[in-house]
């Protein structure tokens, strides 16, 4: 082992650094730059197992590593890193949730990803320019007063602005009062914003690997072996592991893994479709939510509109595009902003979201022992991977549930004890 | 666009339809504890291939239909009248 270890160059803790300097001297000597993280042999046995290898998996992997020193731990992915929802959601990250424990939650994850560059040392661009999330209706505007007070008990910066502070914030925005929908004010929640997402991903695999985990990517999992109600280990493609730990971090392939471990979840996959326009120069300077028109809208640093919208209409693993979805968002983005009608789309895509009957995640244990999971993450988990994955890594180095994410446990639906974060935890419900 | 094959009313855009998910078993609620309810209520299956589910032609006969379609691929092999069940069924 010891001589397969060396050959794979397992490093020596710290990440190559990445200055201003590097790019110049890389650039002069074309010398190419060494891998970010490396391709392993698969072993024999991990402590850990994390199924998946997006934000939630990586993420999870590194803080068992940097905060709890447990480092023989594999992250398994069917393909590349970053290859599901966490290379295909539109990248916003918000925490202005209307229940006290959502509040609590993604605070703690945009707390996170603030300071995630400095962390990681990669530059995952986050770019705080605020979230605007608009009222068309009074029924709207009531559960945004009580989203503001809601946020603002747990210290997160939120509150109700009128039309006319919105028009001063997008100038492109029709607020007329004759708009079909009308502006009538919106939530205003400063910390929120953008970030890299594949920057993200890639930013914790390194980090994760420096510290001593492997990566096996194009390893997909067959089977999980299941003995007197304990996990024992994972069958993949690329051979048997043995591990007391496997964690479930699949997203919306999730209900599938859990089976082959015997577990049932309330989780049922929806399609959920993205779409992105040629870039433009910078015009829109914050996040733009409509929950009425189903549609979130922002700009990149490269200029492209990048739009999300409510999840298909019903359940499906496809993840192709469909026309009924580029319609459905033209014309809402046109009742939002009009001048936009001469812009072209680029692409669209879907990613595949677990969602539950409560808009709210779960996290923790099963009723098999060692096995773990961090699901139904629906259309909402991008935001949350950093706290996700320092909860899920306590959650697995000491073994007891963290209070953070207590009343996301997977026994609450048999127990009747459901969170309701639907009010405001996507658009389109 | 997906067809879905109505019994009533011929091959239809599935956007005319609602989807209301998994067909599955109720339980007796007379009989069910709330731990079975719950689990019928809440648990599915959520398979990745050919499955079972329930439809309703809502912009069409306003009739509800048994589709059985794969996950995968949205191919749909059949779409039929729901069975009716009598009480101990």
């Amino acid at each position: 082992m010891a001589e397969r270890r060396l050959m794979t160059g397992r490093g020596n803790g710290r990440p190559a650094r990445y200055s201003a300097l590097a790019l110049l001297r890389h650039g002069v000597t074309g010398n190419g730059w060494s891998r970010a993280w490396r391709r392993h042999e698969l072993e024999n046995s991990y402590d850990v197992v994390i199924v998946g290898g997006g934000v939630h998996g990586l993420a999870t992997a590194y803080y068992l590593a940097h905060n709890h020193g447990i480092t023989n731990v594999a992250v398994v992915e069917k393909g590349y890193i970053g290859s599901g929802g966490s290379g295909r959601n539109t990248a916003i990250l918000r925490s202005n949730y209307l229940t006290p424990e959502g509040v609590r939650f993604y605070d703690r994850s945009l707390q996170l990803y603030r300071r995630l560059a400095e962390e990681l040392n990669y530059n995952v661009m986050f770019s705080r320019r605020g979230h605007l999330t608009l009222a068309h209706n009074d029924t709207s505007l009531r559960t945004m007063r009580w989203r503001a007070e809601v946020n603002k008990l747990s210290g997160v910066n939120s509150e109700v602005i009128d039309a006319d502070a919105v028009k001063h914030l997008v100038p492109y925005l029709d607020t007329s009062p004759h708009a079909r929908y009308p502006v009538l004010g919106a939530l205003w929640h400063p910390p929120g914003g953008i970030i890299r997402h594949d920057a993200v991903v890639w930013g914790y695999a390194r980090a994760a690997d420096a510290l001593g985990v492997h990566i096996h990517q194009e390893t997909e999992v067959t089977g999980i072996d299941v003995e007197h109600g304990r996990v024992t280990g994972v069958d993949t493609t690329r051979g048997r592991i043995s591990a007391p730990v496997v964690v479930n971090a699949t997203a919306g392939w999730s209900s599938l893994i859990s089976a082959m471990a015997g577990v049932r979840l309330p989780v049922q996959t929806f399609p959920l479709q993205a779409a992105v326009t040629e870039p433009v120069r910078p015009f829109l300077h914050t996040v733009v939510v409509s929950g009425t028109l189903h549609v979130y809208m922002s700009q990149t640093d490269r200029g492209e509109i990048v739009f999300g919208a409510s999840v298909d209409p019903f359940a499906s693993y496809s993840s192709r595009g469909s026309l009924d979805f580029l319609e459905g968002l033209a014309s809402h983005v046109l009742e939002l902003m009009p001048s936009l009608a001469t812009l072209r789309v680029l692409r669209q895509w879907a990613g595949l979201c677990d969602m539950t009957p409560d808009f709210a995640p779960i996290m923790g244990p099963t009723e098999v022992d060692g096995f773990l999971v961090d699901v139904g993450w629906g259309t909402y988990g991008f935001k949350a991977g950093p706290v996700s994955g320092e909860a899920m890594a306590e959650c697995i180095a000491t073994g007891r549930t963290p209070t953070l994410i207590s009343s996301f446990s997977l026994r609450r639906f048999a127990e009747g004890e459901l969170v309701g974060e639907k009010g405001a935890a996507a658009v389109g419900h | 666009m997906m067809l879905l094959p109505c019994p009533w009313c011929g091959p239809r855009a599935a956007e005319e339809f609602g989807y209301l998910g998994e067909a599955s078993k109720r339980p007796d609620p007379q009989q069910a504890t709330p731990r079975e309810w719950r689990n019928y209520l809440y648990l599915r299956n959520n398979v990745a291939g050919w499955t079972s589910e329930r439809w309703y032609h809502r912009m069409g006969c306003r009739r509800y239909l048994t589709v059985q379609r794969h996950t995968v691929t949205n191919e749909v092999r059949s779409a039929t009248p729901p069975v009716v069940r009598t009480g101990d069924s």
